[in-house]
């Protein structure tokens, strides 16, 4: 039987980053990838930050495949029938090195796919994992393709599902609640067509979040990403607060009459749909990640639930990134010692926990329940877009004063309970 | 645009076999809500004339939403072979 140092199911990329690790440590790395090239099963919004991740992977990204770096957060507030636009752009996103890139994963994962290999590390596609092997209670490596190899350490970086992540025991039944679907479709625009409609020069990028009655009211929003010649557009929908919904609203739906307001169907005029994708996103935050190791094994990225809504933020890549590496770190070490038990590796735990990736979480723990209060995406925005229009529009009486208008709608909309409540509870994040 | 012409720009591997096996007697005996007949985004699920969910596979997108949707596990739901199913492209 084949034996390695390590064997990672998924090539995205916190399995490519601990392997692009390991392989550097001079250890015998196979990553095994179900699709048919790194990325192939992969969705992202979206965007990378660097700032998180050039201390994890420091001499990499010179010739990385990104697609526009992001000068410009806009931030669309939609109720049913308007709209409110806060766009932030600034020259410190124009300097090297670049805040934010985005990008496209079939794409990014291939390029450092490459990078993985060109360090030593053999990358399998095509090829699926049926189970795991044990010996004496410990994971001892996996069977796929009818055949067995065997592995000091298995790294389960087989995404949210992560069915590797279960059947090692480290995870109970995923709660719909803790998960949300992202949908998006892959715009192809020419490239001055995006220049012109997000006023951009050259690489310069924009990244757009929606939120309020994109989703109805439901947990989630919408946002837009603008690639070299694409521009993606999505949403992003809590499963559970799909399911719990009397109106049984259609996620296909919800994604249709998202593209369907005129604040997005006039930045994609014209573009021609080149894919349709779907991916879970992880979104309980730091109180429902599995057991990140066990003997043998390691959980690493979307698998081990490292992402993180903030809001008007939206991470997983740099945690997935950085992961992978200090997974990579922690296998390394184990090497030494030559051992892979779970009290060994549990230093992959500490790792994690001096590093952004769980500070971050710990940090923003109680966003989840925030952002889980369906006030915010239904009655503030359609709220404040009230207020502004009264305040905008002249009618054929004479107008009241401006104060008198803003107070009317403030003692009406603002001044109770449950917002003093929901103001409270923003303080919380 | 309706939902076949959007996957239509995917590329498909398909695996006749399929990934999806739905137990109808614990879907039609325990499951009311019928949860993925809405949270796909593929729309994989749909009713038979007879009132049973079938599920159309070859358009899955692999999002695995519908497994966490289907509290009484009336769904086995695997990853399709390898080297079937969606392969995105620019994604």
């Amino acid at each position: 039987m084949e034996h390695v140092d390590a064997v990672i199911i998924g090539a995205g990329l916190a399995g490519l980053s601990c392997a692009y690790t390991l392989a550097k440590s001079g250890l015998d790395v196979l990553v095994v990838e179900r699709g048919d090239y790194p990325g192939s099963k992969n969705v992202t919004g979206g965007r990378l930050y660097m700032n998180p991740v050039r201390q994890y992977l420091p001499d990499i990204w010179d010739d990385a495949p990104f697609e526009r770096h992001v000068t410009k957060e806009i931030l669309t507030m939609l109720s049913d029938d308007s709209s409110i636009t806060l766009t932030l752009r600034s020259d410190s996103f124009n300097k090297q090195p670049h805040h934010s890139y985005t990008l496209i994963r079939p794409t990014f994962d291939r390029w450092l796919a490459d990078k993985a290999s060109g360090a030593g590390a053999a990358i399998v596609p095509k090829y699926k994992v049926e189970h795991l092997l044990r010996e004496n209670g410990k994971i001892s490596g996996i069977r796929a393709e009818g055949e067995d190899i065997g592995a000091n350490v298995v790294v389960a970086a087989d995404g949210a599902m992560s069915f590797i992540a279960e059947e090692a025991g480290l995870r109970s039944k995923h709660d719909p609640h803790h998960f949300a679907v992202g949908v998006k479709e892959t715009v192809e625009l020419p490239k001055k067509t995006i220049e012109d409609r997000f006023n951009l020069h050259g690489d310069e990028g924009a990244a757009q979040l929606y939120f309020g009655s994109v989703t109805k009211g439901l947990t989630g929003g919408g946002f837009l990403y603008t690639n070299r010649s694409s521009v993606s557009i999505g949403i992003v929908v809590g499963i559970g607060s799909l399911m719990d919904d009397a109106r049984q609203l259609e996620t296909f739906q919800l994604m249709e009459e998202f593209k369907q307001r005129p604040e997005v169907s006039a930045l994609a005029q014209d573009g021609e749909t080149v894919e349709y994708s779907a991916h879970m996103i992880p979104e309980g935050g730091v109180a429902s990640l599995p057991k990140l190791y066990g003997d043998g094994i390691l959980v690493v990225g979307d698998a081990a639930g490292f992402a993180l809504n903030m809001g008007i933020i939206v991470r997983g890549m740099d945690l997935a990134i950085a992961s992978g590496v200090m997974a990579g770190q922690t296998i390394s070490a184990a090497k030494k010692q030559e051992n892979y038990s779970a009290k060994t590796l549990a230093s992959y735990e500490t790792r994690l926990n001096d590093s952004f990736v769980m500070k971050d979480l710990h940090t923003y723990r109680n966003i989840w329940k925030v952002l889980n209060n369906l006030r915010l995406f239904k009655k503030y925005p359609s709220a404040i877009s009230s207020l502004l229009t009264d305040l905008m529009f002249i009618d054929s009486h004479p107008k009241p004063k401006l104060s008198s208008t803003a107070l009317r709608h403030i003692r009406k909309q603002f001044l109770n309970l449950s917002t003093l409540k929901d103001a409270a509870s923003l303080l919380t994040v | 645009m309706k939902v076949e012409e959007k996957l239509g720009k995917n590329v498909f591997k398909v695996d006749k076999e399929g990934h999806i096996k739905i137990n109808h007697e614990i879907c039609r005996a325990k499951c009311k809500p019928k949860y993925c007949l809405t949270v796909c985004p593929a729309k994989v699920y749909s009713l038979d004339q007879n009132g049973d969910v079938q599920a159309n596979p070859d358009g899955c997108l692999e999002c695995g939403t519908c497994v966490l949707s289907c509290l009484e596990t009336a769904l086995t739901w695997h990853y399709p072979k390898a080297s079937f199913g969606v392969q995105y492209r620019f994604s």
